[in-house]
């Protein structure tokens, strides 16, 4: 559906966007990730035809970007980040406006509007003035502004941005739902948000691709990396380096709170020692009170490789 | 075509919902109405409406129209409008064909509520339907010289100040300086400000006459700067 080979664009000194390619295919859900000022908004509007790449390619639906600007126009429903809207309409009078941008008829928009109202619970304050609306309402009218003319494809910038928690859950839900008929390209930095969502993400850093794969890959990835933390109370140099002498242990942080030593071991190659640990601990008399791996979440992926700026398998 | 249209009415509905058209609207009328009557009901004066159309109208409008125009684009550029706008399949010269339109019709609300006068000085003597519609047909030209000059200015900065301003002083320079300087000059200096000068193209549509050395002055200063419009609107998609 969406094909990017090699996308550049500077603005002056600037690389926004520098030589990035991936693909989305028909039904993903690809969740952009990337720090503010990464290029996810840049690579956005390239493919929404509203700036044009200094190199490479980007076609939707086979359509080039740049040659065919309008067949690609007509096949995608675009959510900016800041949801612009005119103030002074009222919702349905702006969504019949764009409605009729897309060259629909009396009947179709009838039809979309009702659609879209019924799929966007806009049906309290269609009749509303735009100015009126609170940012999650508005936020919701930008989306079945995207919606109405049923486009194959869907680029959301931030949909979530601004809402608060309920309506947060509902538009999650209702991404999720879209994500059935339509190909979505959804843009982010909550991280939870894509690991739910999201088919695949690819992580963008610099204007350039730093990682990419399917949340659980990226966390996996990491999770070698996370540590085993456990607490143990006994005389702090004689359990470390027991622990540290079991197999499969590769290095062992300790840590000496009230009696207790808190332990974070690193194993190598995803070796489970757990059991050596307690099997340890009771052999030696000193008291366990707590062992849990840390889950490492794509959050930790993300700031660590984008502060370290690494290229993880990209 | 049809996007034009769909521009058009989304635009003359913004100016019919905002308080600033009706208060221009209200200005305007005000100040050629003092002028009207200032000039036109004196003892013994001819029932014509030349200095009144021909001059005054003019020049209230050099001061009015920027205030029509400097939001067209400045406000979508601020409000980010801009962006769902240039992204939907509509294309840039569909865009400023339809603010043009949409001004353009509101400027003509305007001048028919400046019918008004033609109807009072018509009861103090025979209408010439000729020259109204002769004088009409150059206020259109002129208006439209005018919002593209102000829609090309609003295309260029976010700021509707800076566009109302730049746009005050251009038609200012070509409406009332041209014609002014152009007469302490000499040779081709006076040529060039005379062939720039609006009001003196103008003028012979205020007499009746329809030269098409002045109908293509209108017309191709108009069309260029709607060009320009086009072309700057087109060059925030690569900056």
């Amino acid at each position: 559906m969406i094909h990017v080979k090699n996308l550049s664009k500077r603005f002056g000194a600037v690389r926004a966007v520098d030589g990035i390619s991936f693909d989305v295919a028909e039904g993903e859900i690809l969740g952009f990730l990337g720090p503010n000022g990464a290029g996810k908004t840049t690579t956005i509007r390239i493919l929404t035809c509203y700036h044009p790449a200094d190199a490479g390619l980007a076609t939707v639906m086979g359509y080039d970007v740049f040659r065919e600007s309008m067949q690609v126009r007509r096949n995608v429903g675009y959510l900016p980040e800041s949801a612009p809207l005119y103030p002074e309409m009222r919702a349905r009078e702006y969504l019949d406006f764009r409605a009729r941008l897309h060259g629909m008829g009396a009947d179709d928009r009838r039809a979309a509007i009702k659609r879209v109202t019924e799929g966007c619970w806009l049906g309290e304050f269609i009749d509303r003035p735009i100015g009126q609306l609170s940012k999650g309402m508005r936020q919701r009218v930008g989306l079945a502004d995207a919606l109405i003319h049923d486009p194959k494809v869907l680029v959301l910038d931030e949909p979530t941005i601004g809402l608060d928690p309920t309506q947060i859950r509902q538009t999650r839900n209702l991404i999720q739902e879209l994500g059935k008929r339509h190909t979505i390209l959804l843009c982010s930095h909550i991280l939870h948000e894509v690991e739910q969502i999201c088919t695949r993400a690819i992580i963008i850093q610099s204007g350039r691709i730093v990682a990419r794969g399917k949340p659980d890959e990226l966390r996996r990835k990491i999770s070698a990396e996370s540590p085993l933390i456990a607490e143990i109370r006994g005389p702090a140099d004689e359990v470390k380096r027991a622990v540290g002498a079991l197999s499969g242990v590769g290095s062992v942080k300790l840590e000496t709170v009230s009696g207790w030593n808190r332990l974070a071991i690193m194993v190598t190659n995803q070796a489970d020692v757990r059991e050596d640990v307690f099997k340890l601990a009771a052999g030696k008399g000193w008291s366990l009170r707590e062992m849990r791996r840390e889950i490492a979440s794509l959050e930790d992926f993300f700031v660590k490789i984008t502060a370290a700026q690494q290229d993880v398998g990209a | 075509m049809r996007n034009v249209t769909t521009l058009t009415r989304r635009e003359l509905s913004v100016f019919f919902y905002s308080p600033i058209a009706y208060v221009v609207l209200a200005v305007f009328l005000g100040v050629t109405g003092a002028f009207f009557v200032k000039d036109n009901f004196l003892p013994g004066a001819e029932a014509s409406l030349r200095i009144t159309f021909g001059y005054y109208l003019p020049v209230v409008l050099v001061f009015v129209m920027p205030l029509l125009t400097m939001r067209l684009l400045s406000e979508e550029f601020r409000g980010g409008t801009i962006e769902t706008l240039m992204t939907a399949p509509v294309s840039d010269v569909d865009v400023i064909l339809g603010k043009f339109l949409g001004t353009m019709v509101f400027y003509a609300v305007m001048l028919v509520a400046t019918l008004l006068y033609v109807v009072l000085v018509w009861a103090y003597g025979p209408l010439d339907v000729g020259l109204v519609l002769c004088t009409y047909f150059g206020l259109i030209l002129l208006g439209a010289l005018y919002v593209s000059v102000g829609l090309f200015f609003s295309a260029c900065t976010r700021n509707q100040v800076v566009a109302g301003l730049c746009t005050l002083v251009l038609l200012a320079v070509i409406t009332l300086l041209a014609n002014y300087l152009a007469r302490d000059q000499e040779g081709i200096i006076r040529v060039l400000l005379q062939h720039v000068s609006v009001l003196a193209h103008f003028q012979d549509f205020a007499r009746g006459l329809v030269d098409t050395n002045h109908l293509i002055f209108f017309v191709t200063t108009t069309a260029c700067f709607l060009f320009l419009a086009v072309k700057v609107l087109e060059s925030r998609r690569w900056r």
